[in-house]
């Protein structure tokens, strides 16, 4: 086991120096000088050459890597030219709010996705299991800004029942709090249980037909208990598997839901940062969200491997 | 015992091979809208419509009637001329950036699968480093840079397809590099390209165009998600995305500019997705594989 995650940690250090390359080289070599960014177009040309200077952006562009690349290791991430805030500051405080709500999200996606699942499973072939495969199909062409849409129309604009957009921190007051994140949180879980549903139920009907399943019902063991206990297990190993892609897809879809809702998370940082140009913090989220995001596969990876001890052996 | 093998042989042969995998009327009726909207999009200018962009400040938010069939939006324009325009922009986004993936994706998948060794090791780890940004989020950081043009928003997007299509192109690859017909033609003394050409590329490509449909539906809804965030393509041309952004805005007064282009848009990514993953049962072996 020792040896399989040093090997698979191992692996991570190019994948993560070839991501900072690139988060690197998509914002130095595209097009848009930071300095004229910074200074706005009425600049003269002397003071865009001091400031690139000082920005130490006159270098060659291997060497700006490397330093940058240096401050990134020990910590700094640089700051927000039109906030002042560092990279991290920010991130810190926005984080919090991505996390709850994908949290959120998932869990509603899996409240829905494991139960009809199973439902589907023990009667697969079965006009429900039919109808739920389909739905579940159809669901998959609703992309998250379009559910959002239908979600607020229905319970914010026709029933004002909860609010369209806004955010109150948890510690401030807890009910309001999932009061503005139940919208949010309910519409990247429409995008999530189709793809759980589908996964854990084709697995689960190949764990069904397993023999011994047929011997805990022949020892009289309740159908729940079969179901819930002796089956669910084995059944949700490409559902662990799927989970690293699930968590890009949610990156994604939280990054709309996020600027729908306007919720003050990473993903509205993000496009804040476009919309403004804010090119250090740009720089700076897309690089910790993708080492986040390899770091959350290497998770899932590990967590597989414990699922499945013939993958840690290397002969899956 | 003989006769008794022979007999089973016998009805085993009798009984066709023929699945239960018709391609039912939900799948014409994909094929039918697909070709409603393409055809649409394509003849846009010769059909009798009102301009996208003219804007008539008289008429805005006007409901449906004779001269505006679908109403106008909220700058007066007419509405369904609009969303026939904006089904352009889905399209040429949606089909040409996937035509990069398969064209990209799929020749260094093929490449991998059939070489092995070092170069299979560095194309699955470059496209590990592809795949470890969330696709999102590239894809807007990169056209923050670019700029926003419908060429920038098709490279990216068809860039960001390059690492699926290689994964179900080396897959395809490594199990038929191994059959028969390949060794047979090693034996015979034939070239690389010609077994790659001749040999692997017929096989390889259904199950890659079944996978390309399936590419169509997601780069529609990505370049949906970034034109409704305003990052897509520039205005004033519409696109479904942009359009269902600016219905948003007036959700309470006439929802109906919202759902419009939301219906449009999901009846043709559902049709693009039941049409691939027909295709894909079809050219996938495994019964009933989801």
């Amino acid at each position: 086991m020792l040896g399989f995650v040093a090997r698979r940690l191992l692996y991570l250090v190019p994948v993560l120096i070839a991501v900072s390359l690139l988060t690197f080289l998509i914002a130095s070599l595209l097009p848009g000088d930071l300095a004229y960014v910074i200074l706005g177009d009425q600049a003269t040309p002397e003071k865009v050459e001091a400031l690139r200077h000082d920005m130490g952006l006159d270098q060659p562009v291997w060497w700006r890597y490397i330093s940058w690349l240096g401050h990134v290791l020990q910590g700094d991430f640089g700051r927000s030219f039109r906030t002042g805030q560092t990279v991290l500051q920010a991130v810190a405080e926005r984080l919090p709010v991505s996390i709850e709500l994908m949290l959120l999200a998932e869990i509603i996606g899996l409240a829905i996705g494991v139960p009809l699942a199973i439902a589907c499973a023990v009667r697969s072939g079965s006009v429900f299991d039919r109808f739920m495969t389909g739905t579940a199909f159809g669901m998959l062409s609703v992309p998250a800004f379009l559910s959002a849409i239908l979600l607020i129309y229905l319970f914010a604009v026709e029933l004002r029942w909860l609010p369209a957009t806004g955010y109150v921190p948890f510690r401030e007051d807890p009910t309001g709090n999932l009061r503005f994140l139940v919208l949010p949180a309910l519409t990247l879980a429409v995008a999530e249980w189709p793809g759980i549903m589908r996964v854990l139920r084709s697995d689960m009907i190949a764990t069904l037909q397993e023999d011994y399943i047929a011997l805990a019902k022949a020892k009289g063991l309740k159908a729940s208990r079969i179901l819930f206990v002796h089956a669910l297990k084995p059944s949700s190993l490409t559902l662990v598997t799927i989970t690293g892609i699930n968590i890009g897809r949610l990156i994604g879809g939280a990054l709309i839901v996020e600027t729908i809702f306007a919720l003050p998370g990473i993903g509205r940082l993000l496009v804040g940062a476009i919309y403004t140009r804010d090119l250090i913090i740009l720089q700076g989220v897309v690089l910790l969200v993708a080492a986040g995001f390899v770091l959350m596969n290497f998770v899932v990876d590990m967590l597989y491997a414990v699922l499945d001890p013939r993958i840690r052996h290397g002969h899956a | 015992m003989a006769t008794l093998e022979l007999g089973i042989g016998e009805e085993v042969a009798v009984t066709p091979v023929r699945r239960t995998r018709r391609l039912g009327p939900l799948f014409w009726a994909a094929i039918a809208w697909m070709t409603f909207v393409f055809v649409a999009a394509a003849l846009a200018n010769l059909l009798p419509l009102l301009s996208p962009t003219d804007m008539d400040m008289l008429e805005r938010r006007a409901s449906m009637s004779a001269q505006h069939w679908l109403g106008t939006d909220g700058l007066g324009r007419d509405e369904l001329t609009r969303l026939i325009y904006g089904a352009r922009i889905s399209l040429i986004v949606g089909l040409c950036a996937p035509v990069i993936g398969i064209t990209i994706g799929g020749a260094l998948g093929m490449l991998a699968g059939y070489f092995r060794g070092r170069f299979e090791t560095l194309v699955v780890g470059s496209m590990d480093v592809l795949l470890a940004f969330p696709p999102l989020i590239l894809a807007l950081a990169v056209t923050a840079y670019l700029g926003q043009s419908i060429l920038n928003l098709t490279c990216i997007l068809g860039v960001l397809g390059i690492p699926a299509f290689m994964r179900v192109a080396r897959a395809a690859t490594l199990t038929l590099a191994r059959r028969e017909f390949v060794i047979a033609a090693q034996a015979l003394g034939a070239t690389h390209t010609r077994i790659l050409l001749r040999e692997l590329l017929p096989n390889v490509f259904l199950p890659l165009f079944a996978f390309f449909l399936l590419g169509v539906a997601v780069t529609i809804v990505a370049e949906g998600a970034l034109s409704f965030l305003g990052l897509g393509v520039p205005p004033p041309v519409s696109s479904w995305g942009s359009m269902i952004g600016e219905g948003r805005e007036s959700l309470e007064i006439a929802p109906r500019l919202a759902f419009l282009p939301a219906i449009t848009m999901f009846l043709t990514v559902l049709s693009f997705n039941l049409v691939g993953d027909a295709l894909r049962a079809l050219t996938d072996p495994r019964q009933g594989a989801l």
